[in-house]
């Protein structure tokens, strides 16, 4: 007998013969498990407001009072109350900048002024114009940050060698401020679109990288030694055993990037370009229009938590900690 | 067909370490042959599996299996881990076809019978963090199974599982081993798994990691733990190792008299 033919466990009536008892088994299995796999099926608790139809099939729901509670409050009555706070702050400035002579002129930072030149800019379709191009700055700047840090990332995990050779002008370059790189950009790219991309890129970088690099780092030893031994060549290991291990280690450092990327995102559009939300911001402080400017402040601030919400999702599609 | 495995004289030095963890290590498994290595922690025993595997490879001396010399591991002898090691982002499934898909030939139906054959069947799109220890033990049990190894390679295994499980797993790895006709070498330090499993115990001491003796279990397949000749078989190994090694109440706490006494042994 070849070493090809040498499945004798799985022949079919070898399996047959040797257990029985196994295969009798099996069909009182499914309910325990499905049981275990939805502790949510197996008994409505007394007291609770049950929508239970056919049980044991998988959309089985049991609602519980309490545990909607969490959830509205988590979800709903929680974020609120932070809302309303914020608000109330932002409403106390403006109050006490409308009632100090000396600062009146810049009433129109106050809540009220905001909204209103918010809905004007959303009704006349500027806000997107503005948007537009600082997300794809954004968006170009995250892409290379991503190209360059996870490859760059992985390696240094991989090689303690390449981790310790990189090290100090790694956290030499990290400690530069993105900004001070600006005269060099603006040198180096034939357009500024080109520079602020650039500088998104130097800030969005590192955590990319180094969340990528620790994440290979804390990958279980074992994982590798079984791939190999299963067979596994380097493509197959980083496919299927590596990305997969690191992903969400890889999407945490994209949602550092953001936050960073997105605060560098406003100063570089200071720089010569005439769109943005950085431009938009200096242009309404020329020309005096503080209503706009807080309007576009509170742009800036819910594209980057929502920017943030999505990295969030990521990480969590990428997870597979079951625990999360 | 399954394997037999020869080594010849591996001798081996970790990097850094003065004295050598095996020496002169020189033994025969025969194709279908259970044999449990059995010793203290640090006599090297995982190590030389790991040898076996080609996932490290001896200063000195060299392992063949069939003929062939072990110079890097292969789908066909393979290892299972006290840790089940499964990845988690895969199902049961993905997790026991993992090395068939490194090979580039997906067979589903033999996935479907092997998971039939550990139980696992109705687990196959489970997430693996869902299942139990033995549970999982079981899935890499079936992923160890789908390459059609010659060899299995068991370091530990079942350690790490209560008595129950751990009992039916030893019969059941041992049962699907012989009806395939696969060779098997398990690492333990627990005697009750060498004389539930293996045909033969080899015995290991340490400083340096060597055979110190071994001793054949003559008792049929299905192994009945509660017959007489059970533990007649018991008692005559833990009389064997204690004889070969010593009862471990003396030398085991006072490793540099170990040491000392491997020195003038040496010497």
């Amino acid at each position: 007998m070849t070493v090809a033919e040498g499945t004798l466990p799985l022949a079919p009536e070898h399996r047959r013969a040797e257990a029985p008892a196994r295969t009798r088994r099996a069909p009182a299995q499914p309910a325990a498990a499905q049981a275990g796999a939805q502790p949510v099926s197996a008994t409505p608790p007394a007291g609770a407001a049950v929508v239970a139809r056919s049980a044991g099939s998988w959309h089985t729901r049991t609602f519980r009072w309490p545990a909607v509670r969490a959830f509205l409050l988590s979800t709903v009555a929680y974020p609120a109350v932070g809302i309303a706070v914020l608000l109330a702050l932002w409403w106390l400035g403006g109050w006490a900048i409308a009632n100090n002579d000396d600062v009146a002129t810049f009433a129109g930072f106050a809540p009220a002024p905001a909204f209103a030149a918010l809905g004007e800019l959303v009704a006349s379709g500027d806000v997107w114009g503005t948007i537009y191009p600082s997300l794809y700055r954004i968006g170009m700047g995250l892409l290379w940050a991503f190209v360059i840090g996870v490859p760059v990332g992985v390696a240094i995990g991989l090689s303690s060698a390449l981790r310790e050779v990189t090290h100090v002008p790694f956290q030499f370059l990290r400690m530069i401020s993105p900004l001070a790189w600006m005269p060099i950009a603006v040198l180096a790219f034939a357009t500024w679109d080109g520079a602020i991309v650039f500088l998104i890129t130097v800030a969005a970088v590192w955590p990319v990288l180094f969340s990528t690099a620790q994440g290979v780092r804390r990958i279980d030893p074992l994982w590798f030694k079984v791939a190999r031994n299963l067979g596994a060549d380097g493509w197959q290991m980083l496919r299927r055993v590596i990305m997969p291990a690191i992903g969400q280690d890889i999407f945490a450092g994209l949602r550092l990037a953001v936050g960073v990327a997105w605060i560098v995102l406003v100063p570089a559009e200071y720089l010569g370009v005439t769109s943005g939300l950085g431009y938009a911001i200096n242009d309404a402080r020329d020309t005096l229009e503080y209503d706009t400017l807080a309007a576009i402040v509170v742009v800036i601030g819910i594209i980057g938590f929502l920017l943030d919400g999505l990295c969030v999702s990521l990480i969590k599609r990428f997870s597979w900690r079951q625990a999360d | 067909m399954s394997a037999n495995v020869s080594v010849d004289y591996i001798t081996h030095t970790f990097k850094g370490q003065p004295a050598p963890t095996l020496k002169d290590i020189a033994l025969t498994i025969h194709p279908g042959e259970q044999v449990a290595l059995i010793g203290r922690s640090g006599c090297g025993k995982s190590t030389l599996l790991h040898m076996l595997a080609g996932l490290l490879m001896p200063s000195e001396g060299c392992v063949h299996i069939r003929g062939h010399m072990v110079t890097r591991p292969s789908a066909k002898w393979n290892m299972m881990f006290q840790k089940p090691s499964l990845y988690p982002w895969m199902t049961v499934r993905r997790n026991a076809e993992l090395g068939l898909l490194f090979a580039g030939h997906r067979d589903p139906a033999r996935i479907d019978s092997l998971l039939e054959l550990v139980g696992l069947a109705d687990k196959a799109e489970a997430n693996v963090q869902s299942l139990s220890g033995g549970q999982q033990q079981r899935v890499a049990l079936a992923r160890s199974l789908a390459t059609s190894p010659e060899l299995l390679l068991l370091d530990e295994p079942f350690s790490a599982l209560d008595a129950f499980t751990r009992a039916a797993l030893q019969d059941e790895v041992s049962r699907i081993a012989r009806q395939a006709g696969l060779t098997l070498v398990i690492v333990t330090h627990d005697i009750d798994e060498a004389v539930a499993m293996a045909d033969r115990v080899l015995i290991m001491a340490a400083n340096p990691g060597r055979i110190a003796g071994e001793m054949a279990v003559e008792l049929p397949a299905p192994r009945e733990r509660a017959s007489a000749e059970y533990s007649r078989a018991r008692e005559q190994l833990m009389t064997t190792f204690d004889g070969l090694v010593g009862d471990g109440r003396s030398t085991a706490p006072q490793p540099a008299v170990a040491t000392e006494e491997a020195q003038r042994e040496a010497a």
